[in-house]
């Protein structure tokens, strides 16, 4: 299989900070790359370098087999970028931006219309009104309308779901499974651990550095312990009393749950006690399956 | 080709679309026009005198009544008393005062010279200057007077004077307004082209969309091509707008081509867009750009010699001025306008003119980057 992406050891520092460390990954064709990392981890410093907006101090980058710095030219014709924040002009139409898109990468909205037609088409009957005055999900269409218009063969899209409410959330991640059928790459970040299983391969980042790379799938079964959920009224209270209980590895919170892990790896029946003495009632402990989001904790923890 | 002219249709339907900036770009130049071509005059009336006559003879009256005939004095006081005439002149109330001693008249009759002490308002040294030329003149009349009504004509002849006739050229009226108004002309686009190119470009910086461009195969040149050409159009479009209000309103005569009065100023125009597309390569913000693009208006526009005389200026702002191209469109415009000159004549003033316009848009293209 050919690869779309091949980085090796990507260092990037904005003064002080050391923004990348050692980034090495490689993306093959027609995969849904997902970077997961919380704010600041360094995503859309390694997609700006990606989408050749940045230059990095260290380390070699090939993007469908070209020097992302030395042919950014030939490169920024077959790359579609969506930054994180809507940069799609607001005074002009849904349609306007479209065609000034098609036409600034010398192609026209016809030409490509089957590959965006679904997703456009929710936006269609919108084409008059002003980009600035869409909902947040109808921009992010747009968006990645404009980006897909020129059918490029790798799409970088930096947090493209964040601020957009969790049904058109779900509709995007169905129109990206879908461009699958036209061999476009992506690669894709969130800080929304969820979504992470909808891609097939995954790379968990966390300040600057890579912490592991796999299928969604096996970076959970990578998780080391046996994982349990505890649940009670009092959450916070909860959290510090379970912290507090020398028997407990971590405690992290999980929606409404806590999700522990023993040093044992078995549930420690006297927890039930500690928990009643330190005044929480009716808590209930049961054994869970972990999450992508309790492998990164873990992961993270590791450093 | 069809990418830039792609460019500049957005960019024109994104100027259009902002209702006040759409409008604006075309109201401007009218209000500048009406205001300041009548407003900013050097001319002086109703200089404010303060009449200190000691003497109370028929002569010094009749050098009073004199400067009351002339336009440019209205006097409004009268006093014998020194410090209340300094006391008006601290407090604003007038701007010039004279003082005739006694024995003016006296030591005329015994064919002496009279003598007048004359204060003036210097604040303002142009208008103090005048002032005191149009009274030298009132005087000078005065003198001619009395040397002729002392001398006999039949016996004596008066000595031979050169008699000083004059014409004003180019402006034989000295109409301040004929004057004023290439001057304005250049200023009204010159606020054009750097307010409005140079915030366009900050703007697409500030809400993003550079970011969006910079990834795709747009070359720089047509990018700052595209950025320049609209506003260029927009520029020549007010000054047209200006030439028709100046031929309608103030009756601007027009000597030379408009055909290279339109070019110089498109060649002018592209050198502020440089400039300004420059500035905005080094500023993030739309506030950042505002102030730097202050500073160079302010400078351009005081130092072009609209309002002072550029050649008059220390040797050092001269040198200032070879690359301010408000002081070369300044000279052009009043050149072309009032005096009819041709191509071959401001040859120098537009071959350098052009340098300036090359060297400032090569410096923005290739401080322009693509990154982020």
């Amino acid at each position: 299989m050919q690869k779309i992406i091949e980085a090796s050891d990507i260092n990037m520092s904005f003064g002080d900070v050391k923004a990348l460390r050692n980034i090495s990954f490689d993306v093959n064709e027609s995969d849904i790359f997902g970077f997961i990392g919380p704010d600041g981890a360094g995503k859309t410093t390694l997609f700006r370098i990606i989408a050749t907006l940045l230059i990095p101090d260290e380390g070699e980058l090939k993007v469908l087999g070209l020097d992302s710095v030395s042919d950014y030219k030939e490169l920024r014709k077959n790359i579609g970028y969506m930054p994180g924040r809507f940069s799609l002009y607001q005074d002009l139409s849904v349609e306007e931006n479209l065609n000034f898109y098609a036409t600034v990468f010398g192609t026209t909205v016809s030409e490509n219309y089957d590959l965006i037609a679904e997703i456009y088409s929710h936006i269609e009957p919108f084409k008059k009104r002003l980009a600035g005055k869409l909902s947040g999900g109808m921009k992010q269409k747009l968006a990645l309308s404009c980006a897909l218009i020129h059918k490029p063969k790798l799409l970088i899209l930096d947090e493209p779901t964040t601020g957009v409410d969790a049904v058109s959330r779900v509709e995007f991640w169905e129109m990206l499974r879908k461009l699958k059928e036209y061999n476009i790459t992506i690669i894709v970040s969130t800080p929304y651990m969820d979504e992470a299983m909808r891609c097939n391969r995954v790379a968990l980042i966390q300040n600057g550095s890579i912490l592991s790379i796999d299928d969604p799938q096996k970076i959970k079964e990578g998780f080391s312990r046996k994982l349990f959920s505890v649940r009670a009224p009092e959450k916070f209270k909860l959290i510090n009393v379970l912290r507090d209980y020398p028997g407990i590895v971590t405690a992290y919170p999980f929606g409404d749950s806590v999700h522990i892990t023993f040093h044992t790896d078995k549930l420690d029946m006297t927890l039930y006690d500690h928990l009643k003495k330190s005044g929480i009632e009716n808590a209930v402990i049961t054994e869970t399956d972990p999450g992508i989001e309790d492998r990164f904790l873990e992961l993270m923890l590791n450093e | 080709m069809r990418t830039i002219l792609y460019l500049i249709r957005k960019e024109f339907l994104q100027i259009f679309r902002d209702r006040f900036i759409g409008k604006a770009i075309f109201g401007v130049p009218i209000v500048q026009m009406l205001l300041l071509v009548p407003a900013v005059t050097f001319e002086i009336k109703n200089v404010k005198l303060c009449i200190i006559d000691r003497d109370m003879t028929t002569e010094s009256r009749e050098l009073v009544s004199r400067l009351e005939g002339s336009t440019f004095f209205k006097v409004r006081f009268s006093t014998f008393s020194e410090p209340e005439g300094n006391d008006l002149l601290h407090r604003g109330k007038c701007d010039m005062i004279l003082q005739i001693p006694s024995g003016f008249g006296k030591e005329q009759g015994l064919a002496q010279p009279g003598k007048i002490f004359v204060s003036i308002n210097a604040i303002n040294a142009v208008n103090a200057q005048l002032s005191l030329a149009y009274l030298t003149g009132v005087i000078r009349d005065y003198n001619l007077k009395v040397l002729t009504d002392n001398t006999d004509p039949g016996f004596l002849q008066l000595p031979p004077q050169i008699e000083v006739t004059n014409r004003y050229w180019y402006n034989e009226l000295l109409n301040y307004k004929f004057y004023m108004l290439p001057g304005v002309l250049g200023i009204l686009i010159l606020a054009i082209g750097f307010v409005l190119a140079g915030l366009n470009l900050v703007k697409e910086k500030e809400s993003g969309t550079i970011e969006q461009i910079n990834v795709t195969p747009v070359k720089k040149y047509q990018f700052i091509t595209a950025k320049m050409v609209p506003f260029l159009i927009i520029g020549l479009v007010d000054l047209s707008i200006g030439l028709i209000i100046g031929r309608l309103a103030f009756g601007i005569p027009f000597e030379g081509s408009i055909a290279l009065l339109f070019l110089c100023s498109a060649i002018f125009m592209t050198a502020l867009l440089g400039l300004a597309l420059l500035i905005s390569t080094f500023s993030g913000t739309q506030q950042q750009y505002m102030f730097s693009a202050f500073l160079f208006i302010i400078v351009f526009v005081l130092m072009s010699g609209v309002f002072t005389p550029a050649d008059s200026m220390p040797v050092w702002a001269q040198k200032i001025n070879l690359i301010n191209p408000a002081a070369y469109i300044m000279r052009i415009n009043r050149m072309v306008m009032l005096k009819g000159s041709t191509f071959h004549d401001l040859g120098r003033d537009i071959i350098s003119l052009t340098m300036v316009a090359i060297v400032f848009t090569t410096l923005a293209v290739n401080r322009y980057r693509k990154t982020a």
